[in-house]
């Protein structure tokens, strides 16, 4: 509305938004497609379903969907208990949440392998007690991704746990409701759409994560190479069709779920609006 | 007014159904968690770092290979974040204020560096800049170098980045609404005037918090920095670049020493916003 005084300002700004997000945006994702659908579908097809890049697919969303019920269950709880309870350590512990957003994920991965790596004291433990391997190893990928997710679905349940109007709870309470019930019937409702939110955009983040993951995973093929790394092997060794292919399959699983968790936020927000 | 609240929940606890042993088993697994999960790894990582004392540490860091990583690290993240204040900016603006086709379209695309593995980030660029590379036919003749070079990792940072000044950014231009500018306007000030004396102190709060934001993320971006910078040992080898190569070379003590520096000023950046952003909302 008010650059109208200026209406080549009002271009000037608008076109110089446009070509900063072409530029850095929108043309280094389309020449991807243009590579990789060379040969047409069939020959994406194909490099997909190489057995070796299959794998890395799947191993890669099978350890997304496993961490993505663990960190939504987990977080949920950690925002209610932050929202409902107060004990000792409450604001240390709000302010862990926000540590994964700041340590870079390489480092995440270095931390983990000196905790659980088979050679540190815990690793060797958890190997000789209970015969389990995390690094190097499909569970240490899931543990990284955890870490990695965290605030993610804390951070959108929080808010809307704040701004729950409790009176409804009292009522439920003075009308004789069980804890469960009340929870079931009054609190979680709301709280469907931020966690649903919350956990697309955990699986979408883990679906692409590469530093903590190459360090954790061990990368060995058909066992715990993800999908990112099956692509910096292809990238390295000049395999163009197989790396475009595999960058598209990972582009479009991002897309879709972005494209997903921004309609549901925006329907949310007309919600409570 | 808190002390009535504290009335209100002792008595919502007294008639909640809620059992003691829910609230406490809740709060033990959260606390559990957290520690195991986050807790526990950094320690592990502060303890290890510093089995050979602080002297090794002091050494490990003052090499000049790693010298010169932190360098570009720091180079690399500032640029990104100049650029970032500057058009970040411009773009939440259009997003927010101006009405075309395709909007809602542009801004859920805004998210996607989020989602995008940076090796994908990486390989983008190396299919634009790199030997065959859509570009090179206009950048070789011209003798400019992105790929390998530090021009690349600029703008995979850039990429990766790119999410969280136009994020930060939309919200409080969503919330400043237009009328104080309408008003300016009608007193007669120019779009310059508006710009600096009303919208950009309103958001200068914003900027901060997002230049911030970028600066943490920029530290630490691993993946697209190597696929398009290589790693090259002197030339194109940032931060986390060198932790990469140092474990690989098995120089332990070196490897954590730079994962606590790099941590802790990621971590202070983050930290920091967020305690102003507390003492802002009071």
């Amino acid at each position: 509305m008010i650059p109208n005084k200026l209406p080549w300002g009002r271009w000037a700004v608008r076109g110089a938004a446009l070509t900063y997000l072409i530029f850095l945006l929108i043309i280094p994702l389309l020449v991807i497609f243009r590579d990789g659908l060379r040969e047409g579908l069939a020959g994406l097809w194909h490099q997909i379903t190489l057995p070796i890049a299959w794998h890395a697919l799947l191993l890669t969303l099978w350890t997304a969907a496993v961490m993505t019920l663990i960190n939504t269950v987990m977080g949920a709880i950690t925002a209610y208990v932050l929202v409902r309870y107060d004990f000792p350590a409450k604001a240390l512990i709000n302010s862990v949440v926000d540590v994964p957003l700041a340590i870079p994920t390489l480092v995440t991965g270095v931390m983990l392998v000196i905790l659980f790596g088979p050679q540190q004291v815990l690793g060797a433990w958890l190997k000789e007690v209970f015969g389990i391997s995390i690094i190097f190893a499909p569970p240490g990928i899931v543990l990284a991704l955890l870490f990695i997710t965290f605030p993610f679905v804390v951070r959108v349940v929080q808010p809307v746990l704040q701004n729950m109007d409790r009176t409804q709870e009292d009522a439920a309470v003075t009308l004789g409701a069980g804890a469960w019930t009340i929870f079931r019937r009054i609190t979680l409702p709301p709280l469907i759409l931020p966690l649903t939110s919350g956990a697309l955009l955990s699986f979408a983040r883990a679906i692409g994560e590469f530093g903590s993951v190459v360090i954790v995973a061990g990368n060995i093929p058909f066992y715990s190479q993800t999908a990112a790394v099956y692509l910096l092997g292809e990238v390295e060794s000049e395999n163009r069709l197989g790396a475009s292919a595999v960058s598209i399959v990972m582009i479009a699983i991002a897309f879709g779920l972005m494209m997903l968790v921004d309609w549901l936020q925006r329907r949310d927000r007309r919600v409570y609006k | 007014m808190s002390t009535v609240n504290t009335d209100i929940d002792s008595k919502r606890r007294m008639i909640s159904r809620e059992t003691p042993w829910i609230r406490r088993i809740l709060i033990g697994l959260v606390l559990t968690y957290v520690s195991l999960l986050i807790l526990l790894p950094i320690l592990s990582l502060v303890v290890n770092a510093f089995q050979d004392g602080l002297d090794a540490i002091v050494s490990a860091l003052s090499q000049p290979d790693v010298i010169k990583a932190f360098r570009l690290t720091l180079l690399i993240s500032l640029v990104v974040v100049a650029v970032h204040a500057i058009f970040g900016t411009l773009t939440a603006w259009v997003l927010v204020r101006d009405r075309f086709p395709g909007r809602i379209f542009l801004n859920g695309l805004i998210d996607l560096p989020f989602a995008i593995s940076p090796v994908v980030v990486g390989y983008m660029l190396l299919l634009l800049f790199g030997r065959n590379g859509l570009f090179a036919p206009i950048l070789e003749p011209l003798g400019i170098k992105v790929a390998f070079a530090v021009p690349g990792m600029v703008l995979a940072t850039l990429f990766v980045t790119l999410p969280f000044m136009i994020r930060e950014l939309i919200p409080v231009l969503e919330n400043l609404g237009t009328h104080q500018e309408q008003a300016a306007s009608t007193m007669g000030a120019n779009g310059w005037q508006i710009f600096w004396r009303v919208t950009f102190p309103a958001l200068r709060w914003g900027i901060i918090y997002g230049i911030m934001l970028t600066l943490a993320r920029a530290l630490g971006e691993f993946g697209a920095i190597l696929v398009i910078g290589g790693g090259i040992q002197g030339r194109t080898e940032t931060a986390t670049l060198y932790i990469y190569r140092a474990l690989d070379e098995r120089q332990y003590i070196g490897a954590y020493s730079a994962s606590l520096l790099l941590g802790l000023f990621s971590f202070l950046l983050v930290i920091g916003t967020d305690l102003i952003r507390r003492r802002e909302r009071k």
